[in-house]
């Protein structure tokens, strides 16, 4: 059974019939070609597919796309305007927050909650908001490097070279 | 220009992966592509009685049903790696079928495959294959597959055993060596199984072009080169030029995605078959079943000391499982990558490895990060642990006094061990004085002894590891059963206006290749980064390549890369003369130009590059172009080492570990990009502290895979560690042109005997010696328990 | 990863999903958040025909001040719960553990009426709500009633729901600032579900426990209120050895579970562990 579904994604309107299981993530990708949000795992774990819902960080592998009617949606494509680096985009390139890159769309998007809600977590909380997100190959240490650094960047702290 | 060698240049890569635009396998959609659904055994062994794909078939949307009997007449993937027993008979090699045809072998052996036109087609018509299953009884510990009477894996396959093997001096001088020593300390452990987790499933999809005749196999590899070959001449029998591998981006690899894969040449095959692309992607539970796993052994090791603490002798038995077939490197691991490495830093006199090599009713073991030298690294550093405790010597102690001497390996040929290898270079004090240095190691044992008197169970662990990497020498590998080379191509294309394109056939998939080779490419002829482009992962533009794994990329990679650089500024020199009108040897190239020397009459690095493509005023007898490729094969292993320190505390409460920090002092020779060597050490560190306290890929009796999912499989999560603090001595490796060793697989193998000996140091006055890996919060709680 | 066809209704009132609930039975399912069953779904762990998506429903997704009590809607958020001033400030209990379930994406999107209908043995929700001697307000094909949540759970996944009933809301107890909450929890490596949950509400005067309510989640096949340590903490000044004490007494005469993580008898030990923490914690 088919059923119409309206959204917002990185602001464009998109309006499909999808099936009632589709899942979101599989309509990002295969429908909207947005291959940013990745699928790491079947266990709503690996934190891969994080996207913003309404501004909030959602494992998008765990929803369907029918539940999305209506939302607005950001992935990682969408996180910054055209050209530029959204302050965690470039945290993530600076303090070297990335080896395969695979998990790293998905830490940036539940940075993304967390600085919005935290402007200036200290390490511990940046550990702790990421405990829903595995990354294999950085031993989290940069990551969480990253996020410091997007954190002052947004907080206009001096930012360590 | 600037020096671009030993910067910490930020990676050109990041753009793509931090915008979501990186490509990996699963990103792509081919037009008319179909998609596949394995059917795979729920029992680790049963005979399959019969295979009923009637009503998938007749499901909407399937496309094609294929079982074991479609395959009957296709070879089974290869071994790549041929070890023989110790009374000189060939390893047992059973076939490993793409899918099974008489019997499953393990829990998730495949049985089926379904296409369809959708992957909800496929999946539902997965639902309907009927299987008629017998099952039987399993085995899954490698040392209780040799007993007699054991389930047999493979009817052909005696005792279960694959192989017998093994190394060092004569047995009966290592026994002798321990009869006659003051102190023997000895343990008996299992290094546990655990899963590679790549967080990218593997992901493949075989594109058949009937027009031209050629096949296109976009796979999530570490090795397109090797797959291609593998599957070419050992499986499908189809020519290899008519193959392309693609493999762009790679979502982590730490050796699983090293191997040629069933599902490879399924998806390869069935593409003619269908004239249609075939996609599959591994879920994660599937991932669990069928990703080939890495340790598993089972072994008693022995160690000798005199009365002042010298190591006399060491003697280690391993049992290692192969699991239900041999996966492509899977007989290398417990014998090459890991007798070789019992000499370890020290200087003991006599040592023998004895290796019984099983199948069981599991998934493949084959390589996973650092392969073989973290179970050799963890015996021996337990051990050295385990005897500073009995011997009530200080444990960084004991190391220093059993330290190889330092040595260069210029000034003399390296250190020959007991065990086959000659190591490069070696200064292995340094690293634990500064790792000590770092922990404030006086300091702590006063805040132990405090934390103590107040009922805290804190404790410190050390390694001092060494490994072999940037495998490696084709002679020598060929002479212990590899059967490839080793070696390593590259190609570097110098364009006409001074851009260059370099073509290697190591594999990033998260190393940073693109950055740290455009580095080296950019130091060496002077050009700026940007004008440098790294291109790996497609056979069809990369002439040959080997693949990354062994930490060999930079070692073995790099060193053909500086073999074709120094090819074209030879050439450039030639053009240079020519244009400045000097001899060649009055020219010096530095800086991007070559200058004659006590002049300033100069050419830069873009006009020669001109020159070479537009060649009208050109030295006679020179063939146009500047475009080069090398192959390089190693003389040697490299060998980086280094110590680390774990500080933990253990809830007395509960059982629990805290890893409360981390010391890491790694000598991996000469560092390119300083950044990127350190993420390496961090993300290896990581998993190893995650099989030293979490990780455990568990088989019940019955075979099935207990932990076989993200809600089952415990891994380090981001507020599981600490900051890993790092730090480097530099050894330069005598024997390739960068002086590199490797670090992909430094921090696995030194951090998991680190973390667990100063668990067992926290613990000590329990009286508490040996506990198997993980320590769980429950085993470490029952030891405290008594 | 892919779930068995299905129907999908968006509800616009709780009747209308009721009425679903009725004409289709055990093969309708409700969907609020879906963190609990759309996994179960992706597993084909389970395969209903159709699902009644109750998350448009205004009605349930509010937290109300009704003077004595807090009414929060089945299909608020556990990250709402967490965030909310009045739960935080009124039912402390709830928000404590709120903050502890899943990960920042799971407390996004799950609801607190999908988690309890789930009744995961090892969820947190169950715990909190039998500590805060919550009930739960249900509507079903025969009406309107409240289940005290010390009913609610009856076993691994069932709870004392019809079959056509839906959750409309958690009333909870206000708490005066003389209660002091906390909740303490030991989980599971892989998953991060309880494999002991403690949560404790308590009143007190100074050092003296007026009442408590003492509650455990993971250590059986469901939640259960934990009389023996409640009662062994009322009216006691609370030290060293009444604390000590009381929290000997967890999880007497449960049926415990045991499994690859925890073993029964490592369990019942850490149900007085985390107990003693959770106590602890709470007058901290």
């Amino acid at each position: 059974m088919k059923k119409q579904i309206n959204l917002t994604v990185n602001g464009k309107a998109y309006s499909h019939e999808v099936e009632a299981r589709l899942l979101l993530v599989h309509y990002l990708r295969d429908e909207l070609r947005l291959t940013g949000t990745h699928v790491g795992c079947d266990t709503s774990s690996c934190g891969s597919c994080t996207i913003l819902m309404d501004g909030l960080a959602v494992k998008c592998c765990t929803l369907l796309a029918v539940q999305a009617d209506g939302a607005n949606i950001t992935t990682i494509e969408g996180l910054a305007d055209n050209d530029s680096l959204h302050p965690l985009q470039e945290g993530f390139r600076e303090e070297h927050g990335l080896q395969c890159g695979f998990c790293t769309p998905g830490m940036i998007m539940t940075a993304a909650d967390l600085l919005s809600t935290n402007s200036d977590p200290s390490e511990q909380e940046i550990r702790h908001a990421l405990e829903g997100n595995f990354c294999r190959c950085t031993g989290y240490h940069n990551i969480v490097k990253s996020i410091q650094y997007a954190a002052n960047k947004i907080n206009n702290k001096e930012v360590a070279s | 220009m600037t020096k671009m060698i030993g910067k910490s240049v930020k990676r050109v890569e990041d753009k793509r992966f931090i915008t979501g635009k990186g490509q990996y396998t699963d990103d792509i959609i081919l037009p008319n592509m179909t998609y596949a659904q394995f059917v795979r055994s729920p029992y680790a062994h049963a005979k399959v009685l019969g295979v009923d794909t009637s009503e998938a078939l007749a499901h909407p949307g399937v496309v094609a049903v294929y079982t074991g009997a479609d395959f009957a007449e296709i070879n089974g993937v290869p071994c790549g790696w041929q070890v023989d027993f110790k009374n000189g008979d060939t390893m047992k090699e059973p076939k490993h079928p793409l899918i099974v045809v008489d019997k499953a072998r393990h829990a998730g052996d495949a049985v089926a495959i379904v296409i369809a036109e959708s992957r909800e087609a496929a999946r539902d018509a997965a639902d309907l294959v009927d299987v008629d299953y017998e099952e039987l009884e399993a085995v899954v510990d490698p040392k209780k597959a040799a007993e007699e009477g054991a389930p047999l894996v493979h009817d052909d396959v005696p005792n279960n055993i694959c192989f017998d093997w093994e190394l060092g001096n004569p047995k009966e001088e290592v026994d002798a060596a321990i009869a006659a020593a003051s102190h023997v300390t000895t343990l008996e452990f299992a290094n546990q199984r655990v899963a590679p987790n790549a967080i990218e499933p593997r992901s493949y999809i075989g594109d058949y072009d009937s027009t031209n005749d050629k096949y296109t196999l976009y796979t999530s590899t570490q090795n397109p080169h090797l797959i291609r070959l593998l599957m070419c001449a050992f499986v499908l029998g189809i020519p290899e030029h008519k193959v392309r591998i693609v493999s762009k981006d790679v979502g982590g690899g730490f050796g699983s995605k090293i191997f040629h894969y069933t599902e490879e040449a399924l998806v390869t095959y069935i593409s003619k078959q269908l004239g249609r692309p075939v996609k599959w992607t591994a879920e994660r539970s599937e991932a669990f079943l069928t990703d080939a796993h890495g340790r598993d052994h089972v072994s008693k090791a022995e160690m000798g000391f005199d009365a002042e603490g010298k190591i006399t002798g060491l003697r280690i038995k391993t049992y290692a499982s192969m699991g239900g077939y041999l996966s492509t490197f899977a007989p290398a691991v417990p014998t090459y990558l890991h007798g070789t490495l019992l000499q370890g830093v020290y200087t003991t006199p006599k040592i023998h490895i004895d290796v019984v090599a099983t199948f069981t009713h599991t998934s493949a073991v084959d390589a996973y990060r650092g392969a073989g030298r973290p179970e050799a690294t963890y015996l021996l550093e337990r051990l050295m642990d385990t005897a500073a405790l009995e011997m009530e010597m200080d444990p960084a102690e004991l190391r220093f006094k059993n330290f190889i001497p330092a040595f260069n390996g210029i000034d003399e040929p390296g250190y020959a061990t007991n065990v086959a290898l000659q190591y490069d270079s070696g200064n292995y004090a340094p690293v634990l004085e500064r790792a000590l240095e770092m922990t404030g190691y006086k300091d702590f044992r006063k805040e132990q002894a405090e934390a103590r008197a107040n009922g805290k169970l804190l404790g410190i662990g050390f390694s001092t590891y060494i490994e072999a990497c940037g495998i490696a020498p084709s002679a020598v590998v060929g002479a212990l059963g590899a059967r490839a080379g080793l070696f390593e191509v590259s190609q570097v294309r110098v364009h006409p206006t001074g851009k260059v394109s370099v073509f290697t056939g190591a594999h990033s998939h998260g190393q940073g290749h693109e950055t740290t080779f455009a580095q080296v490419v950019a130091d060496k002829f002077g050009i700026p980064m940007e004008d440098v482009d790294i291109v790996h992962g497609d056979s069809d533009t990369v002439a040959f390549g080997m693949g990354t794994y062994g930490s060999r990329s930079l070692a073995v990679g790099g060193s053909a890369l500086v073999k074709s650089i120094e090819k074209i500024i030879d050439k450039g020199t030639k053009i240079a003369a020519h244009k400045l009108e000097a001899a060649e040897e009055d020219l010096e190239f530095a800086e991007g130009k070559w200058t004659v020397k006590g002049t300033d009459k100069s050419i830069g690095f873009a006009d020669i590059s001109l020159t070479a493509y537009v060649p009208h005023d050109y030295p006679a007898g020179l063939e146009p172009g500047l475009d080069f490729s090398s192959f390089y094969d190693p003389a040697n292993f490299t060998y980086p080492f280094g110590a680390h320190i774990a500080i933990v505390e253990v809830d007395k409460d509960t059982g629990k570990v805290s890893l409360k920090r981390f010391i890491a002092v790694d000598d991996v020779g000469n560092v390119i990009n300083p950044m990127i060597v350190d993420g390496q050490i961090h993300g290896g560190v990581v998993q190893g502290i995650g099989q030293a306290l979490l990780e455990h890929a568990f088989y019940d009796e019955d075979g099935q895979l207990v932990t076989g999912s993200y809600m089952d499989y415990a891994m380090p999560r981001a507020d599981d560690v600490p900051m890993i603090e790092t730090d480097r001595t530099t050894t330069p490796c005598p024997h390739n042109p960068l002086g590199v060793k490797g670090a992909g697989e430094a921090g696995a193998i030194g951090s998991t005997p680190a973390v667990v000996n100063a668990v067992m140091d926290a613990l000590a006055p329990y009286g508490i010696k040996n506990l198997s890996m993980p320590l769980t919060s429950e085993s470490v709680w029952r030891a405290m328990k008594g | 990863m892919i779930p068995a066809a299905f129907d999908y209704h968006k509800a616009t009132s709780v009747a209308e999903a009721v009425g679903l609930l009725k004409e289709h039975g055990m093969d309708a399912k409700i969907l609020a958040g879906g963190h609990s069953l759309i996994p179960a779904m992706k597993l084909r762990l389970n395969q209903p025909e159709l699902l009644i998506d109750i998350s448009g429903i205004a009605d349930l997704k509010g937290i109300k001040d009704e003077g004595r009590k807090l009414v929060i809607g089945a299909a608020c958020t556990h990250g709402a719960i967490a965030s909310s001033a009045e739960v935080n400030k009124d039912a402390p209990i709830l928000a404590i553990t709120a903050k502890t379930i899943g990960d920042i994406q799971i407390r996004n999107k799950g609801t607190i009426g999908g988690s309890i209908a789930h009744a995961d043995p090892a969820a947190d929700w169950p715990a909190a709500l039998i500590a805060a001697d919550a009930t739960i307000e249900v509507l079903g094909g025969g009406g309107s009633r409240t289940i005290a949540a010390t009913d609610f759970f009856t076993g691994i996944y069932d709870t004392a729901l019809e079959e056509d009933e839906v959750i409309i809301a958690i009333h909870v107890p206000k708490v005066s600032s003389t209660f002091t909450s906390a909740y303490a929890k030991f989980f599971q490596p892989a998953s991060r579900f309880a494999i002991v949950g403690c949560a404790v509400v308590m009143e007190m005067k100074d050092n003296y426990c007026v009442s408590a309510r003492v509650a455990f989640t993971g250590v059986s096949d469901m939640a259960f209120f934990d009389e023996k340590v409640s009662s062994a903490l009322a009216g006691k000044s609370l030290n060293d050895e009444t604390i000590a004490a009381a929290a000997a007494q967890a999880a007497q005469g449960v049926d415990t579970l045991g499994d690859h993580f925890a073993s029964e008898e490592y369990r019942e030990h850490l149900a007085k562990v985390y107990a003693e923490r959770a106590i602890r914690e709470a007058i901290a």
